[in-house]
């Protein structure tokens, strides 16, 4: 299995969608597959045109508001006494999280195709705030699929949706999360495919949903590149990319623009969520040996059972809780391009607590589980190293758990 | 020899009705239930399918789904549903058995070990919901060396180009799904406007036994009886979950609600 260089890894794969012969594809039911096709012949064509980049761009530049910044960490750098450290502030994002760059990308696709209706899934709810966002901005209903158990948890994103005039749909099934959000979602689409516009709210799902969603975020690389320049002269001699991973398009987007790079120079480090440090459930199949198997519509790393049921997942983090990974990461896993471990639900909410502390950045539970790793690895690499964390959410959200976890009082304070 | 399917359709024929195919799922209730379901239905029905539960199901509705999470809780297994079958198949050696499912089970079992539980059990054909054309192309070939009918699934949203591809790639049974639908949802497409697409398959080549299926049910099954074949799914998995919430015996409620649809369609 090799990378190719020069060729973006979205369009590395085969005729039927895989990468490195065996991640992705298209398993899907019959009915779905003429709207899928319909959808890569107009991608394919769109992503080389110049006229849709250029009104890509604009949104981008005026709606979402790009660049984000990027900027050091200089009291925690102090702290940790190591690396340089680093942070791309995604959240800066119109929307407040990276989601926000596929959500815009899939109604600019569905408006020219004619469609009235976008429907989606999500699981920390910013998938969902984000495409009901844009589907306002852009003039299209929208229906958000959400696990029972994650709008309990993620409320602030949820009357988010509502404000926007989206229906947000609770799922009952499974374990009430993300998983079966996206499975209620498809079943949606299968159903309405005639009239309805899909968009999956990660690197997940049909390899053109992988694909669409890695060529929307990797604006995020583009920018950084660009900044370090700007900042440094050129690409840094020793730089480290640091990002969560659940589904994994804020890291695909994080890294794509420096994916050609010799990996000594530039490296990636993806942080999956380890699950509460008692429990056996995870969300990291990636780190913890996972099988391959089928996940909806693709062939992934999953946690499953022997006989091939999918298992249920436990994370702090509803965006992280999410059984299989990106066929992209699992491809960049296997060639070796790519580094991939865990951070378990302490680990990443003393993360947020350290980080809070130091500098007037507030990541969200997501990027706290690579902040936690970033930070350990940081005070053993030489000064002139770089580490940059991917901070692609804000904490907004989960203050709900956060009061719980740590305390009324040391949530208000930040 | 004909295979088991192809003698159900002739015999079906023979008799000026369309075959009547179940579908319910292994393990729902419990395996000892599912296996008294199928000995009972296997009277009225001629071919039955069973469902391979799944806890990620893309195409299934509510009813199926219900059934599905049912089986699972209650502990079926992969090996525990070819031995159902191998013990079903003790006693009605000659009714067909398709198992549908999707296909991280075949793919976890193995491809060629599956193929030849399936062979030792007596299982007649699989449908594999999420492995179209021609993603199916390898595995059907495996089927057919196997004895094993892949049955192709054909929609309303296939272009008549692929619906010629995968006709000419298929075995002896096609399936056509009524309408864009996950199963059991209410009948949105008139039954004219289903039949008309059913014989445009059937045009291409007719020789080939096509089923409808998804969203039939007691009141609208008449409506097909032109047809090789009529699935029945959903329905009778709600009609399971009633009878366990009214505290009565599935068994004896499935089997007499077979019995009324194939009158429907005798």
């Amino acid at each position: 299995m090799r990378l190719k260089k020069r060729i973006p890894v979205i369009d590395q794969g085969d005729k039927l969608g895989f990468w490195g012969g065996k991640f992705g594809g298209n398993f899907v039911p019959e009915t779905l597959k003429k709207p899928i096709e319909d959808l890569e012949l107009q991608f394919n064509k769109l992503k080389n045109d110049k006229n849709f980049i250029k009104e890509r761009d604009k949104y981008f530049k005026n709606w979402i508001g790009t660049p984000t910044r990027f900027i050091k960490l200089s009291n925690l750098t102090k702290q940790i006494g190591g690396a340089q450290i680093w942070s791309k502030v995604v959240s800066d994002a119109n929307g407040g999280a990276h989601k926000i760059y596929n959500a815009t990308v899939h109604c600019l696709l569905a408006r020219r195709s004619g469609k009235k209706v976008i429907i989606g899934d999500t699981g920390a709810g910013y998938a969902g705030k984000m495409l009901s966002m844009a589907a306002k901005k852009f003039g299209l209903k929208c229906k958000i699929f959400m696990g029972a158990k994650d709008i309990e948890r993620q409320q602030p994103n949820v009357r988010a949706m509502k404000k926007n005039g989206a229906d947000v749909i609770p799922v009952h099934t499974g374990s009430k999360t993300l998983v079966d959000a996206v499975s209620e979602c498809m079943r949606y689409w299968v159903a309405n495919c005639d009239t309805t516009a899909m968009c999956v709210g990660s690197t997940v799902g049909p390899a053109i949903f992988v694909r669409i969603c890695g060529w929307s975020t990797s604006q995020i690389s583009r920018e950084l590149k660009v900044q370090l320049i700007e900042q440094f002269g050129s690409v840094p001699k020793k730089l480290k990319l640091y990002n969560c991973v659940g589904g994994g398009s804020s890291s695909f987007g994080f890294w794509n623009e420096f994916m050609d790079y010799n990996k000594k120079q530039v490296e990636f480090i993806g942080v999956e969520a380890g699950g509460p440090a008692k429990s056996k459930k995870h969300a990291a199949p990636l780190t913890y040996g996972s099988k391959i198997g089928i996940l909806h519509g693709a062939a992934q790393y999953v946690n499953q059972n022997s006989d091939g049921q999918i298992e249920e997942t436990e994370s702090i983090s509803a965006g992280l809780d999410y059984p299989g990974i990106s066929p992209l990461h699992c491809f960049l896993k296997d060639t070796k391009r790519a580094r991939y471990t865990a951070a378990s639900d302490e680990e990443a909410l003393k993360a947020y607590q350290i980080v809070t502390k130091y500098e007037n950045l507030r990541p969200s539970l997501e990027p706290s589980h690579a902040f936690s790793v970033a930070i350990k690895e940081a005070k053993k690499l030489s000064k002139d190293t770089i580490v940059v964390i991917n901070s692609c959410g804000d904490a907004y959200k989960d203050k709900k758990i956060l009061e719980k976890k740590l305390g009324k009082k040391y949530v208000k304070s930040n | 020899m004909l295979n088991q399917i192809s003698l159900a359709f002739k015999k079906s024929k023979k008799e000026k009705r369309p075959a009547l195919l179940t579908y319910t799922v292994a393990g729902d209730s419990s395996k000892k239930q599912s296996l008294e379901i199928l000995k009972s239905i296997s009277k009225y029905a001629d071919i039955l399918e069973v469902g391979v539960p799944h806890n990620t199901p893309v195409a299934d509705g509510g009813q199926i789904q219900t059934s599905s999470y049912r089986a699972i809780k209650n502990g079926i297994k992969m090996n525990d549903i070819f031995q159902m079958i191998k013990e079903f198949k003790k006693i009605e050696n000659s009714k067909p058995i398709i198992l549908m499912g999707y296909y991280n089970m075949i793919y976890q079992f193995g491809e060629n070990k599956f193929l030849k539980e399936c062979k030792k059990s007596g299982v007649n054909g699989l449908i594999v919901v999420d492995l179209p054309w021609p993603e199916n192309k390898i595995f059907s070939k495996k089927c057919k060396k196997s004895s094993i009918n892949f049955i192709q699934l054909l929609s309303p949203t296939t272009s008549y180009k692929r619906l010629k591809n995968i006709t000419k790639d298929s075995h002896d049974m096609l399936y056509y799904i009524s309408m864009l639908s996950t199963t059991g949802g209410k009948l949105k497409v008139s039954p004219k406007k289903i039949l008309q697409n059913y014989y445009k398959i059937k045009n291409i080549n007719p020789k080939k036994n096509c089923v409808i299926g998804f969203g039939i049910t007691e009141k609208t099954i008449s409506k097909f009886k032109s047809a090789d074949g009529i699935v029945v799914g959903s329905q009778i998995c709600k009609e399971i979950t009633r009878s366990l919430n009214n505290r009565q015996n599935p068994v004896i409620n499935v089997s007499k609600m077979v019995n009324k649809l194939k009158k429907k369609i005798s």
